[in-house]
């Protein structure tokens, strides 16, 4: 059994959404291989867990796929999918794999599961996971903050294409208070994928 | 009320009335996913209506600014004005956060239905700091000049803010169009995490709070903090945020200065029309303003030709 987040996203309520962490994965290659051959039962999104800066970044991502989904107007064949895609900031879906998605080389991953369908429970997708991912599971807290232990800061900078925030630091300087560095980053992940593909 | 009792007369009596007795919620309904929540309304312009909500955790606050579609319009005008301002408007927000300058971040957006997320602001409007400020003016003049120096001196440092966030956005090239002091935000400081629900709710009247009961809700009663929250609300202390920027510009470098000059002269005018006593505060913005970057004394001069003139630039050549 892996350990199991639950959680419904404001305005949602109907559409629990179930995730998972887990550090010194073994078997990247093997679920990805599963991905790449669109095996239904690992109808999953799969993410190196070193490109997810905050909670908030993998719930807007999930926010967007959910919205998507019920409006009908998805990008990508499920909203699985279309989360890796949404984390992306720009309209390639396979570079969205590349980057977010994992590899074969990932040894953290987070899987994450859209309950759109009564069946999948918590508990159905807690055993699943704990048979076929090879890694240690790891609990996640109220406030999701250990989603965002394995990011890799410049790696996601380079994604997103952010300076080093030389500029961020003298606004900070100007305005008195001084700013959360990571926090202001995380606020401009959040707009870039809030307006992609507009 | 009366009518709808007499079209159906099979309800239960006592029923809690429909929200839409309320008068001072419109009518309008949200499009998804905030067709089936409860909203509270902040305010509304004439493009837009702003709400109040959570987005993505129940405990992250945020602002939520719909633009409803305007029957008057033909559909697909409509969809298009309605996109290219949303998008405007979130993109030049990203930017500013991109930059440094504070403003609230962008949490959210769905161009084809209208709505904009986003962070939500925990404080005051500058000009609410400011008519705070002008009331104790008035009643330290009647009762003789004591005790208003050090009021003063954290005013002037408020004004200094202002002045320094103002060049902060005009740097980076972007024109805010509608800067008055409603516009500007004071932000609380983070310091006791504690209560925030009652702070948002503001006074209420006995009869409001019968109201309340009736409908099963009840207010927190703030009156055990109500000390420390007065001191809370008279702090000047905070970094001003920048809001609204539903007709802001970023622009190349022909007109700036113009545009930069005019964003300084809407607000002198917010400030004149405050109170008197504030045009004096004003000053202590430009002065912080013309420090602030480069360009800056230009624009100053600039501001001149365009107080002789006004807002509006002449038509004759």
């Amino acid at each position: 059994m892996a350990s199991i987040y639950t959680l419904t996203i404001p305005h949602y309520p109907t559409h629990p959404i179930h995730i998972a962490l887990f550090r010194s994965v073994r078997n990247a290659a093997h679920l990805r291989a599963q991905l790449l051959s669109a095996n239904p039962s690992f109808d999953y999104a799969f993410l190196d867990a070193t490109t997810i800066l905050s909670y908030h970044q993998l719930l807007l991502a999930a926010q967007l796929a959910l919205h998507a989904h019920l409006t009908g107007r998805s990008k990508t064949r499920t909203p699985h999918s279309e989360l890796v895609f949404r984390l992306h900031p720009n309209n390639n879906i396979g570079e969205s794999y590349r980057k977010f998605g994992i590899n074969n080389a990932s040894s953290t991953l987070i899987a994450i599961k859209f309950s759109l369908d009564p069946e999948i429970t918590g508990e159905s997708v807690a055993r699943h996971l704990g048979e076929v991912v090879e890694g240690e599971s790891v609990d996640i807290g109220p406030n999701g903050e250990e989603l965002a232990m394995f990011a890799d800061v410049a790696k996601i900078r380079k994604i997103f294409k952010l300076n080093d925030g030389g500029k961020g630091k003298e606004g900070a300087a100007v305005n008195g208070e001084a700013r959360d560095e990571r926090k202001q980053m995380e606020s401009v992940i959040l707009g870039t994928i809030a307006l992609k593909g507009s | 009320m009366a009518p709808a009792e007499t079209i159906e007369p099979t309800a239960a009596p006592l029923q809690a009335p429909p929200p839409p007795t309320d008068p001072e919620r419109p009518l309008h309904t949200l499009p998804p996913p905030f067709t089936e929540s409860h909203l509270e309304v902040l305010t509304q312009g004439a493009e837009a209506l702003v709400y109040k909500t959570v987005f993505l955790t129940p405990d992250t606050p945020c602002v939520v600014k719909y633009r409803p579609p305007k029957p008057y319009r033909h559909p697909i005008l409509d969809r298009r004005l309605t996109k290219a301002r949303l998008l405007a408007e979130a993109r030049v927000l990203v930017r500013c956060m991109r930059d440094g300058v504070a403003v609230p971040g962008v949490l959210g957006a769905d161009w084809e239905a209208g709505w904009l997320v986003l962070e939500w602001v925990e404080g005051r409007t500058v000009r609410k700091v400011l008519d705070g400020w002008a009331e104790r003016v008035v009643q330290k003049g009647k009762e003789g000049m004591d005790r208003v120096s050090e009021q003063d001196e954290a005013m002037l440092g408020l004004m200094q803010r202002v002045g320094r966030a103002v060049g902060k956005l005009h740097e980076i090239g972007v024109c805010h169009g509608d800067l008055t002091t409603s516009n500007l935000m004071l932000r609380t400081l983070e310091k006791q995490p504690t209560q925030e629900a009652p702070k948002s709710r503001g006074r209420l009247t006995t009869s409001e709070m019968r109201m309340m009961a009736e409908d099963g809700v009840f207010p927190d009663f703030p009156s055990v903090s109500r000390g420390k929250e007065q001191d809370e609300a008279e702090s000047l202390e905070g970094e001003i945020i920048l809001i609204d920027f539903g007709l802001a510009s970023h622009s190349t470098q022909n007109l700036q200065d113009e545009d930069r000059a005019v964003d300084l002269y809407v607000l002198e005018r917010a400030f004149a029309a405050t109170h008197p006593a504030a045009e004096p505060l004003f000053k202590e913005v430009l002065k912080a303003y013309g420090e602030s970057f480069k360009g800056a004394m230009a624009v100053l001069k600039r501001l001149e030709d365009v107080r002789l003139r006004g807002r509006k630039r002449s038509m004759l050549g």
